[in-house]
């Protein structure tokens, strides 16, 4: 399983770091998702963290 | 597809959606309804649905466009300044929220933690130190939030009563037009002012960092409009609230007692149980747009029951339960799409270190009244308490 971000999707609402901070980071800057780990140690949270993102900016390849 | 009348948005239970909306989620989940200004919309009241709706750029959040819903009359007057951000689409929304989204990252808020306990510690410190019953409303839910949201946008918190007033003359759903037209523009030529200042003497704060970034001033003011507006009221009315749900469900209270690890989820499930800003998500069609079967035309306004979509059985097992463990991360209480709530890890923070505290140093906390007593915002566009009398 492999997790992808869009960025120009992203709004920084910043689920997927308090889902799983082991996957995922946002930028300093902008607030934009950044992915600390392609292939998460954690599938189901990271799904989760996927299935919660409000501008479904982040992906699943399986 | 079922008409009613007219939409009716008071509850006739503090704790729960109004019926008529549980109604419309179980028997015409999509369906034309009469605001009570007058204008027929569509309403939903699907989890599922909202979720998908509010996802679809083809729903604009553009308050100027006249097929946008508005639950008052008067709200058109009001909202007809220039868009601030939760009147935006693309392609201008997303560079606009990205402008200022950095300033509320998840590590951002941590970092204000230590802040914040201080800041819940002094308050409950001073309530302590004076008379009972106290008002918890004006002990502590209403200046937690004000001061931290104050304090992050470099607003002097001496003029917190100008804004609290004017706040919830705004919010409340009685206030005559004239009235809100006027606390509008109060609030706003104070901001311009304190911009200005700004732009002379530029503070560690939100609005001064702003300012290097732009200078088109309409657009700074109602960024700064919005933030106090949104950071003033809607936690104070969740702290009130959730103190009121814990007080009364001693089993949750006593499971975020036992392990404070379990606050973090408790926020989670008080905010789904109240989701006390629901007609902030309202969207206009900008196209011919099939939702659950329904074709939705170009034009038309859709409003989204969210309080009875936190309530959809589809979504979560026994909804009309407080179950502080159960994991509602999936609520739609701060929105969802591209304008989901840009404070919501400040407020959820807020609450966690206010109802951990709260309930840490004042463990025998109670109502001072019977809660059947209590005066609830059932005519107030973010629902909440106007006091909450508490002894210890
Ligand atoms: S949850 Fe979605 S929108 Fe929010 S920061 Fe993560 S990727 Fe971006």
């Amino acid at each position: 399983m492999r997790i992808i971000a869009d960025t120009d999707v992203c709004v920084g609402a910043g689920q997927c770091v308090l889902t799983d901070p082991e996957t995922f980071d946002q930028s300093e800057e902008d607030g934009t998702v950044i992915v600390l780990a392609e292939h998460p140690a954690d599938e189901r949270k990271a799904r989760e963290a996927v299935h919660i993102c409000p501008s479904q900016a982040l992906s699943i390849e399986e | 597809m079922t008409t009613v009348s007219t939409l009716p948005i008071t509850r006739s239970c503090p704790y729960a959606p109004p019926d008529e909306h549980v109604r419309l989620r179980e028997e015409a989940p999509i369906s034309r309804v009469t605001l009570p200004s007058g204008g027929e919309v569509w309403a939903l009241a699907r989890h599922e649905h909202i979720r998908t709706m509010l996802a679809d750029p083809r729903f604009s959040s553009d308050r100027a466009n006249p097929g946008f819903p508005l639950l008052l009359f008067s709200q058109r007057r009001v909202t007809n300044f220039r868009a601030s951000l939760i009147s935006m689409d693309p392609p201008e929304h997303g560079p606009a929220r990205r402008a200022v989204v950095g300033e509320f990252t998840v590590k951002r808020m941590a970092a204000l933690r230590p802040r914040i306990q201080q800041i819940v510690d002094e308050h409950l410190d001073a309530m302590l130190a004076g008379p009972k019953p106290a008002d918890l409303v004006q002990a502590l839910s209403l200046p937690v939030p004000s001061l931290v949201i104050c304090e992050l946008l470099g607003v002097p918190y001496a003029d917190h009563e100008f804004f609290q007033t004017r706040s919830s003359t705004l919010l409340r759903r009685t206030t005559p037009g004239d009235e809100r037209v006027a606390a509008v523009d109060e609030l706003r030529s104070y901001l311009d002012a304190l911009i200005t200042r700004k732009e002379q003497e530029p503070g560690d704060d939100l609005l001064s960092r702003q300012l290097e970034r732009t200078t088109a001033r309409e657009e700074l003011v109602s960024l700064a409009f919005l933030l106090l507006i949104a950071g003033h009221e809607t936690t104070a009315n969740m702290i009130s609230l959730g103190t009121v749900a814990l007080l009364e469900h001693p089993e949750a209270l006593a499971a975020i007692r036992e392990d404070p690890a379990k606050t973090p989820s408790a926020v989670e499930e008080l905010l789904r149980y109240f989701t006390i800003a629901e007609f902030a998500t309202s969207r206009v069609a900008t196209e011919d747009i099939e939702l659950g079967g329904v074709l939705i035309r170009k034009g038309e306004g859709v409003i989204a029951l969210g309080n009875t979509a936190n309530r959809d059985p589809e979504a979560f097992e026994q909804p009309d339960d407080l179950d502080v463990e159960r994991g509602a991360r999936h609520h739609i209480a701060f929105g969802f799409g591209a304008h989901q709530c840009l404070g919501q890890n400040l407020a959820r923070m807020e609450l966690q270190i206010v109802f951990d505290t709260l309930f840490r140093k004042v463990p025998g906390l109670r109502l001072a009244k019977p809660s059947a007593e209590l005066p609830f915002k059932d005519d107030a566009n973010i629902y909440g308490l106007y006091e909450l009398p508490v002894t210890w």
